[in-house]
């Protein structure tokens, strides 16, 4: 799931850094609010799911960490769009990240136990790997209204916090 | 008041400053404590102004934690001399130092 999630964004990558096709392939701001938005929500449902199922403390308190901080994030990019009277809009990205997500839950749902941790935590240090790398190289520079651009560099921020915390837990449970 | 009152006063007032403990702020702005180096004496506080909407720690490894929720304040009195790092156990890329001296 990861190489198709990876060749999804890849895909948005190489084309925003195509010549020819650059101005096109650029998102938009509204697009911008989408994919962000789309990204939070799925680290907050994939929370829930560890929420439920994992029975180790560390697992359950990162997810936890991690739903309230999407969920944070999430309410402030609302209250943004709101602002700006932007009406975000869906897009490929955000329809590929969020099929390649439901795969992945699938996938999380079959497991139990040291299994479902051990998958839980490295995808999520994989997932925000990925959405750090997408923020740097694609949404931020992309982003023309600099309050969009502003909470995208905060959330950038936060999502390393994430990836360093995940690695942290990952490490815990060799 | 007689001389010996206003003595009395006069130490009162300049006697136990010197050796009175401060207040020492922390503002946490979008990931970044600020100052992120700070300078304190044994018996001074440490308060961390959260101004994030996200929840935050100051973690010592091996050591204390504070927590700090998003929009609100927590205080640490500094009970020993040391000089530590402290990081964010939700957000390890947020690091403070914190040199704490005898009074």
């Amino acid at each position: 799931m990861f190489t198709r999630h990876i060749a999804a964004l890849a895909t948005v990558l190489l084309m925003g850094t195509a010549p020819l096709a650059q101005a096109a392939d650029k998102p938009t701001d509204p697009q911008i609010a989408h994919i962000a938005y789309t990204a939070g929500t799925i680290d907050i449902e994939a929370a829930k799911l560890a929420i439920k199922t994992s029975k180790t403390k560390e697992v359950v308190d990162f997810a936890k960490d991690m739903e309230r901080d999407h969920e944070a994030v999430n309410k402030q990019a609302l209250d943004l769009v709101k602002k700006l009277k932007v009406t975000p809009e869906d897009n490929a990205t955000s329809q590929a990240l969020s099929a390649a997500a439901k795969e992945e839950r699938a996938k999380l749902a079959k497991l139990e136990g040291a299994a479902f941790d051990k998958a839980y935590v490295e995808n999520e240090v994989a997932y925000h790997k990925q959405v750090n790398g997408a923020l740097e190289t694609l949404l931020i520079p992309s982003a023309s209204n600099a309050e969009l651009k502003s909470l995208l560099e905060t959330g950038l921020k936060i999502f390393q916090g994430h990836e360093q915390h995940a690695e942290h837990v990952a490490g815990m449970l060799k | 008041m007689s001389k010996r009152q206003l003595w009395i006063a006069l130490v009162l007032v300049f006697g136990t400053s010197p050796v009175q403990a401060e207040t020492i702020q922390v503002t946490i702005d979008k990931l970044v404590f600020s100052p992120a180096t700070v300078e304190a004496k044994v018996g001074d506080t440490i308060k961390w102004v959260n101004k994030d909407v996200f929840a935050h720690t100051a973690t010592v490894k091996g050591g204390w934690e504070v927590m700090i929720p998003p929009k609100a304040t927590a205080s640490l009195t500094l009970q020993k001399a040391e000089a530590v790092d402290y990081f964010c156990r939700f957000h390890p890329n947020m690091k403070g130092h914190l040199a704490v001296t005898a009074p």
